[in-house]
């Protein structure tokens, strides 16, 4: 294999993982704070305005682990760094 | 397939480029600016108002109830900045369902200028509500030794900010191109629906944890006084009841 192919298979199966590997633990805290957010409604209704808005934060902050490791895929898909490189390198030859 | 509209370049001299993400952002100021100049000329008090006067009000007082409810005490000082930040994000997730349209939100730069400008922000509001040296010494605030660990969090908080935003909106209109090129029709409408309803919660989640970063800024001086002052009314109120039983 050359350098090209062994680039592009690295960077897709890197990807695959990074995806599923980095979306395990957001998912999984996710659903305890939403269960958690929930059982605490319904022991407090009354503060639904500040739960709510303080689990809507919180999910945010979860979120944002699975969406750096979004990002990180679709830049070792699409915005390869290594992979542009050798692609110019072939294009000056 | 255009990672963010950074790479639709519309006009280019030298190095100056006019890309997508600058021609997107100043639309969006544009109509923003444009229609609250057109919805501010002739503002009435009495019950005969238009509609967008009412949207408007509606707006400012939810906004301003918001950061209320986060814990600022005077929402009116800081309505301006946070106000304008929400609206400017909301509209730029709104506007995506024109087509053509490329959300400003979905590019790293522009995300990087918001989060810039917040983190810009708090010192000046914080430095503003409790000096200089007030402001230095919440840096320190547990120990000493958290002074690294707190300018760290400054810095990363400010990257989150911006990669949170940049993420998702591109993420949206990825997903929806993507389906757009696998089936056509339905199914990337219902994507464009969820990507509206994101768009929207990531414009208040953005507005929410600036308005949470200025409060942490601003209220540590004031926080400690209040906790004294709470615990000496709990401590009269325990001495008062049992006197007031007998």
């Amino acid at each position: 294999m050359d350098s090209i192919t062994i680039i592009a298979m690295v960077s897709i199966i890197t990807a695959g993982l990074t995806i599923t590997i980095g979306v395990i633990g957001p998912s999984l805290a996710e659903g305890k704070a939403v269960a958690t957010a929930l059982s605490a409604l319904a022991q407090q209704p009354d503060a639904s305005a500040t739960i709510t808005r303080t689990l809507l934060v919180g999910l945010a902050m979860i979120e944002s682990t699975a969406i750096y490791c979004f990002v990180v895929s679709m830049i070792l898909l699409f915005a390869n760094p290594f992979w542009n490189y050798f692609i110019d390198l072939a294009a000056g030859i | 397939m255009n990672l963010s509209p950074d790479q639709i370049i519309f006009w280019q001299m030298g190095f100056v480029k006019l890309n997508a993400t600058i021609v997107f952002t100043w639309l969006v100021m544009l109509l923003l600016v444009i229609s609250s100049i057109v919805i501010t000329r002739k503002l009435s008090k009495n019950m005969r108002r238009t509609r967008w006067q009412n949207l408007l009000e509606m707006l400012v007082i939810m906004i301003s109830r918001q950061i209320e409810e986060v814990g600022l005490s005077n929402p009116h000082k800081y309505l301006g900045f946070l106000g304008s930040l929400f609206l400017f994000i909301a509209a730029s997730a709104i506007c995506t369902v024109f087509p053509g349209f490329e959300p400003p939100t979905g590019s790293l730069s522009c995300t990087v200028a918001l989060a810039l400008s917040v983190f810009v922000a708090v010192p000046l509001f914080g430095i503003e509500e409790q000096g200089l040296r007030g402001y230095l010494v919440s840096y320190t605030k547990p120990t000493v030794i958290m002074l690294p660990f707190n300018i760290i969090s400054e810095l990363s908080r400010t990257l989150a900010l911006a990669v949170r935003l940049f993420g998702n909106m591109m993420s949206g209109a990825m997903i929806i191109g993507i389906l757009l090129s696998i089936t056509p029709f339905i199914f990337p409408i219902v994507m464009t629906l969820l990507g509206l309803l994101t768009g929207i919660i990531q414009a208040y989640i953005f507005f929410i944890l600036a308005t949470v970063y200025i409060t942490a800024a601003t209220r540590i001086q004031k926080t400690e006084d209040e906790l004294a002052q709470d615990s000496s009314d709990t401590i009269e109120e325990q001495d008062t009841k049992p006197g007031s039983q007998q």
